[in-house]
């Protein structure tokens, strides 16, 4: 909180929001990322004890745009106390938002020859709906999936919050939200696959997307993205803007008695997260090969919010590690006792509401306080009692 | 919608306060048109729930720099009134001005406070997981939009007023506290303090001593004597030697509306507040 | 034309009650070997003497006529009978040779006999036959026809013979017989009486079917006032099935009433509690099965005090282990409820499979009232929408009567005052959230007998019942009677003109909206403690 000059350009001020610890860790990772990842996979000989597998690569690369999501969930509920049962509706955006372009990339390949993607030509269309135009535009489609899930936050967001709904009723209208919308994709009418959604994507930029150097690259970006959103996610936090919005969190009629509006507060983080959501679906899309209207279910945008409760909410880490605990229990246990899962996610969003409050990183930090206060218990108890 | 709601309610709108001047027919924006020596005038307003009358055809004015005592048994309507006041309820019927120009009952919560107009709860509201140097610092009184608090940064000029408050409010020693650590009768100061950070012209204070010892409560009657004459402040008090050592003017209020007004020696000598207190 | 009518089944009448016996000369074509002599037989027969003529055309039709030398005999079994007289011949002549028929004369056959029921004593064959012969009406039939409502007293059934009257007229040559007729069928609300006069208005290459402009007209009109009554019969019959679909919301919507509307807890395991209910309906099912195979039709009735149980009991032990621990806290009650929900449903998967059970409609749910003929009130419906008056009954008079009821709107209004004048809030607590799952048990029940029970079918449901909850106005049970039967009747007409998934996504919608302008639903408290 030392005063510094005002006029700090952004940038600077947005690098400063790591410590150098935290920018120790960032450079560890995406050295291993970007540099590691690769050589492991590309130049190591498969039967190297070092080498790693594509089923790791595409496994880990779904997980780091999974907690982006959990950074991006983390922002409005740890710091905004606001649960949205909608991410995945704003996931899913993003995906079959860049998932148009790979449909479109796939041309002439599929299995009716046509311009059209495939499930096109089954429903008998003759042309591209009109949201479908330009999405053979690599960039177009980009900027589509920044604007078009922001902007659907930004209305519902707008109307909701203008009403003041909040706590659970919010949470269930955004169910009830992307309920809707999953109904809606369900349709062959909609235009995007109905059931079977998007898949048996071929290409990207005009390179193979089963390539291992593709997947290499789509591996770097997310892991990228992830430093990114962490990177901006701590500034924001740490800004005069992430005090005000964990006061409203806390007591949103002093904030408003204050003189802050708290509906553009509020507005401005649900935006910004759905559009995090976004930029994770459209990374996942390529690397898992498939969307659909699945990743719309109650159950999906349900478990975002158990892999941030279970990391720790409130922390940005602690929604890092809950997403990688969670996914990678969930592929263990549907590979090795697929009928157990349910049973594990089940208690496991039980213990972690009852037990855990802070999540992993809250038991961590107990622990090593414990750990601590070890050896001098009684002088540190007779400390915290006078202060 | 009306277009004028819209214009209300975009805190976007990139000059504030020649927004609401317009609508509210300021005279020079952000100042406040006090021609008439009154700072706020209350006309017959009626706030009713489910039928049941909380204020009745309510008619008050506070004088600019008074400072203001009210009093009245429960369900007297004194906090429904503040919320009236704060935006918080909308009235039924009646008007609502502050200064000679400015309609409360079209404004929402945050433009009122931006007006000038500052509210201490009945139940201390602070931000708990915030430390009272960041609660002091979040309402003290700057551009409250949003891209401003992402890009503010302390400067030091704020520094020294938060510490003059800190000094005033005799945290000094808590600054790096959480608030939610606090005694009772210190989170009362810090939400005082709050209130001042905001350097609001009207300051609405609904039992502000509750909870605290005799000293405390002593300091902050001599606070709130030494506040009066800048700013205007309506105190909500039951506490009647709290109310005695303020000596400003007292209002009665009893089911919604003004039973009496006047010194409290008079107050007290009128037979109909002694019914009303004592019982029937 | 009426009197002609008149004087030919008069003598028509006069000539039946005259013989007691048929001519053998009426019979003797019957054995002719050309169809159409047959034919032309059949209906002369039929024409002279209904009463008589019946055994013989059933003779005729079960292939057990025959000629014996020059008389036709009825044979059965060993024991042969004169067609004429009806009287046993004896001994039975040996030489017989059997009537054969094709498919042709076995249609007109069937026709006669049908028109013939028609002066069966018993009221039932009667109406059935009237409606049969509907079916079937021409020309050949109306001295019959005349002859049967001249003698019918049914007001029910003589309707039905007016219409086969008239249907059977359309084809006369007489322009003034066919309006008549096409007058008389214009009162039908039978979707093929319209079938039956659309063709009339129509041209064939480039002359119209019927060449009378004023037959065409009244047909016109005619067909107009069907298609209102059609009209009208179907926007009835979507309001039942939109109230039927309204019941089963009220139901899944009801036990979420008390737990979230009047506690204030968000159980996400609620459509799973509604499976735990579907469950105990089809385990009932089977035990009846196994050990009362004689009463299997009364499985449903022992379902309803065991499906409120076993979800009472869930609900109690979700209440004890986890959700107390949880109050105040509703965001991670949503959450670990969730967690609940999926728990229940694996259990229901590792239990009993994760194929959908049959579960079966007792036989006196079977079939339904017809109210038109194209409007038919299924049973299973009827009672399901009686049954959820019977639960929403029951449910207001625990809460506003009875003891528990009086306990749990103290300690939703004043936990720590309840608790204070010795309402022991705890078990307050676990009973009314019991009380609420054991109401989704009763839904469940009623459920089994409509949807597919399976491991996943409580997920359908947790969205809409929130949705009734939220509409209706959170601690409002009259809200959630208003809404759940509003957006079933809403979503059905809906569905008329748009399909189910579109309609789903519009209410959806819709109630989305409808939340942001008025946030406390449809009856909203109002007041200083609302926000706080």
């Amino acid at each position: 909180m030392s005063p510094s000059p005002a006029r700090t350009p952004f940038i600077v001020r947005l690098g400063r929001s790591f410590n150098a610890r935290s920018w120790q860790m960032a450079g560890l990772f995406a050295a291993f990322a970007l540099i590691a990842v690769p050589v492991m996979h590309l130049v190591l000989p498969p039967d190297h004890p070092l080498y790693l597998s594509t089923y790791f690569i595409t496994l880990t690369g779904k997980i780091l745009c999974y907690a982006i999501v959990a950074v991006a969930m983390d922002l409005i509920w740890g710091y905004g106390g606001i649960l949205s049962l909608g991410h995945g509706l704003f996931f899913a955006l993003g995906g079959y938002t860049f998932g148009m372009y790979l449909m479109r990339q796939i041309g002439r390949d599929g299995s009716y020859q046509s311009d059209l993607p495939d499930f096109m030509v089954f429903l008998d269309w003759k042309e591209l709906p009109w949201f479908w135009a330009g999405s053979d535009n690599f960039l177009w489609v980009v900027l589509l999936v920044l604007v078009v899930p922001a902007l659907i936050a930004f209305i519902f967001g707008y109307f909701a919050f203008r009403s003041r709904i909040k706590g659970v009723y919010f949470s269930i209208i955004t169910q009830a939200l992307t309920y809707a919308a999953m109904l809606l994709f369900f349709r062959n009418e909609t235009g995007f696959g109905g059931n079977n959604g998007f898949t048996d994507f071929k290409r990207i930029l005009g390179y193979s997307i089963t390539a291992p150097e593709t997947r290499v690259v789509l591996f770097g970006l997310s892991a990228l993205a992830l430093i990114g959103t962490l990177l901006l996610a701590r500034f924001l936090v740490t800004s005069k803007y992430g005090r005000i919005l964990t006061a409203i969190r806390d007591a949103e009629s002093r904030v408003m008695f204050i003189g802050y509006n708290p509906l553009w507060y509020k507005l401005f983080v649900w935006t910004l997260s759905a559009m995090l959501c976004a930029i994770a679906g459209a990374l996942y899309v390529p690397q898992v090969g498939i969307i659909n209207p699945s990743e719309m279910s109650v159950g999906t945008s349900i478990e975002i919010a158990i892999w941030v409760a279970v990391g720790g909410r409130g922390t940005l880490i602690g929604a890092v590690i809950g997403a990688f605990v969670v996914n990678l229990a969930k592929s263990w246990f549907t590979v090795s006792f697929p009928e157990y899962w349910l049973f594990f996610l089940g208690t496991l969003f039980i213990v972690a509401t009852l037990y855990l409050p802070q999540g992993i990183v809250g038991l961590w930090v107990k622990l090593r306080q414990r750990a601590r206060r070890g050896g001098d218990d009684l002088a540190a108890e007779a400390k915290g009692a006078s202060a | 919608m009306k277009p004028v709601d819209l214009l209300l309610e975009n805190d976007e709108n990139p000059d504030w306060d020649s927004g609401t001047a317009e609508l509210g027919h300021m005279l020079k924006p952000g100042e406040l048109d006090l021609s008439h020596k009154v700072i706020l005038y209350l006309e017959d307003i009626t706030v009713s729930f489910d039928g049941f009358r909380a204020l009745n055809k309510l008619s008050l004015t506070i004088d600019a720099g008074e400072l203001r005592c009210i009093i009245g048994p429960n369900g007297a309507g004194k906090t429904t009134m503040m919320d009236v006041i704060t935006g918080k309820t909308r009235p039924d019927e009646g008007t609502v001005f502050f200064g000679q120009t400015l309609d409360l009952t079209r404004l929402t919560e945050p433009e009122i406070a931006h007006a000038g107009i500052g509210r201490k709860f009945q139940k201390p509201t602070i931000f708990e997981n915030h430390t009272v140097f960041e609660n002091l610092e979040l309402a003290m009184k700057t551009d409250k939009r949003v891209w401003r608090s992402l890009m503010a940064m302390l400067d030091s000029a704020a520094g020294d007023r938060i510490a003059e408050t800190l000094q005033l409010i005799r945290l000094g020693a808590q600054a790096d506290r959480l608030a939610g650590l606090l005694s009772h009768g210190q989170k009362q100061w810090l939400e005082i303090g709050m209130l001042l950070m905001q350097e609001p012209k009207l300051l609405l204070l609904d039992e502000p001593v509750a909870g605290m010892t005799d000293e405390e409560t002593e300091r902050t009657g001599e606070l709130f004597i030494s506040l009066a004459g800048k700013h205007s402040l309506v105190v909500v008090e039951h506490d009647m030697a709290f109310v005695k050592q303020l000596g400003g003017r007292v209002t009665v209020l009893h089911e919604g509306s003004v039973l009496a007004e006047g010194a409290l020696e008079e107050v007290q000598g009128d037979a109909r507040v002694i019914e009303v207190y004592l019982g029937r | 034309m009426r009197t002609i009518g008149l004087l030919l089944c008069g003598w028509l009448l006069s000539a039946s009650l005259a013989q007691a016996a048929i001519d053998p000369a009426l019979l003797k074509p019957l054995a002719s070997d050309d169809s159409d002599t047959k034919i032309a037989a059949i209906t002369a027969l039929a024409q002279a003497a209904p009463a008589e003529a019946l055994p013989v055309l059933k003779a005729l039709a079960d292939d057990s006529l025959a000629v014996a030398g020059e008389r036709l005999v009825v044979v059965d079994g060993d024991r042969v009978f004169d067609a004429a007289t009806n009287a046993e011949i004896k001994p039975a002549p040996a030489a017989r040779e059997a009537i054969g028929i094709n498919n042709r004369v076995r249609r007109e056959l069937a026709a006669a006999l049908a028109a013939l029921r028609l002066f069966s004593d018993e009221r039932a064959v009667r109406w059935q036959a009237a409606q049969e012969v509907t079916l079937s009406a021409d020309a050949k039939m109306l001295p019959l026809l005349d002859k049967a409502l001249a003698a019918e007293a049914d007001p029910e059934i003589r309707t039905r013979l007016q219409l086969a009257h008239a249907q059977a007229s359309l084809g006369s040559a007489d322009a003034e017989v066919r309006l008549a007729a096409v007058r008389t069928l214009g009162e039908s609300s039978d979707p093929n009486v319209r079938q039956l006069l659309i063709p009339l208005t129509e041209k064939k290459g480039d002359n119209w079917v019927d060449p009378d402009s004023g037959v065409r007209a009244a047909a016109g009109t005619s067909i107009r006032s069907i298609e209102q009554r059609l009209a009208w019969a179907d926007n009835l019959g979507r309001a039942f099935t939109g109230l039927s679909l309204g019941s089963i919301l009220l139901l899944a919507a009801l036990g979420l009433a008390i737990t979230y509307g009047v506690m204030g807890v968000i159980n996400m395991a609620h459509g799973e509690l509604l499976m735990v209910g579907a469950y105990s309906a089809w385990a009932m099912q089977s035990v009846f099965r196994a050990y009362l195979p004689g009463s299997l039709d009364w499985y449903l009735l022992a379902a309803i005090p065991v499906g409120f149980l076993s979800a009472a009991l869930v609900g109690i032990l979700m209440e004890r282990i986890v959700i107390r621990h949880l109050y105040g806290r509703p965001l991670e009650t949503l959450l670990a409820t969730w967690g609940i929900s999926l728990f229940l449903m694996q259990a229901a998967r590792t239990l009993f499979g994760a194929q959908n059970v049959e579960v079966a409609n007792p036989v006196w749910m079977a079939g339904g009232i017809e109210v038109m003929p194209n409007l038919m009130l299924p049973w299973n419906r009827i009672i399901i929408v009686a049954f959820s008056i019977a639960v929403l009954v029951a449910m207001w008079a625990i809460l506003n009567l009875s003891r528990l009821g009086m306990f749990v709107r103290a300690v939703t209004q004043n936990r720590a005052m309840a608790g204070c004048v010795g309402v022991p809030t705890g078990r307050i607590d676990t009973l009314a959230f019991g009380l609420g799952a054991g109401i989704a048990g009763l839904g469940g029940v009623a459920l089994s007998q409509i949807a597919n029970v399976g491991p996943a079918m409580g997920q359908g449901y947790i969205v809409d019942s929130f949705m009734v909850v939220v509409l209706g106005g959170v601690g409002q049970l009259a809200g959630a009677v208003w809404a759940a039967l509003g957006l079933g009747v809403f979503t059905k007409f809906l569905e008329g003109w748009t399909g189910a998934v579109v309609a789903k996504i519009v209410v959806l919608v819709f109630i989305i909206i409808f939340i942001q302008k008025r946030p406390q639903g449809l009856f909203a408290l109002k007041g200083r403690f609302v926000e706080s």
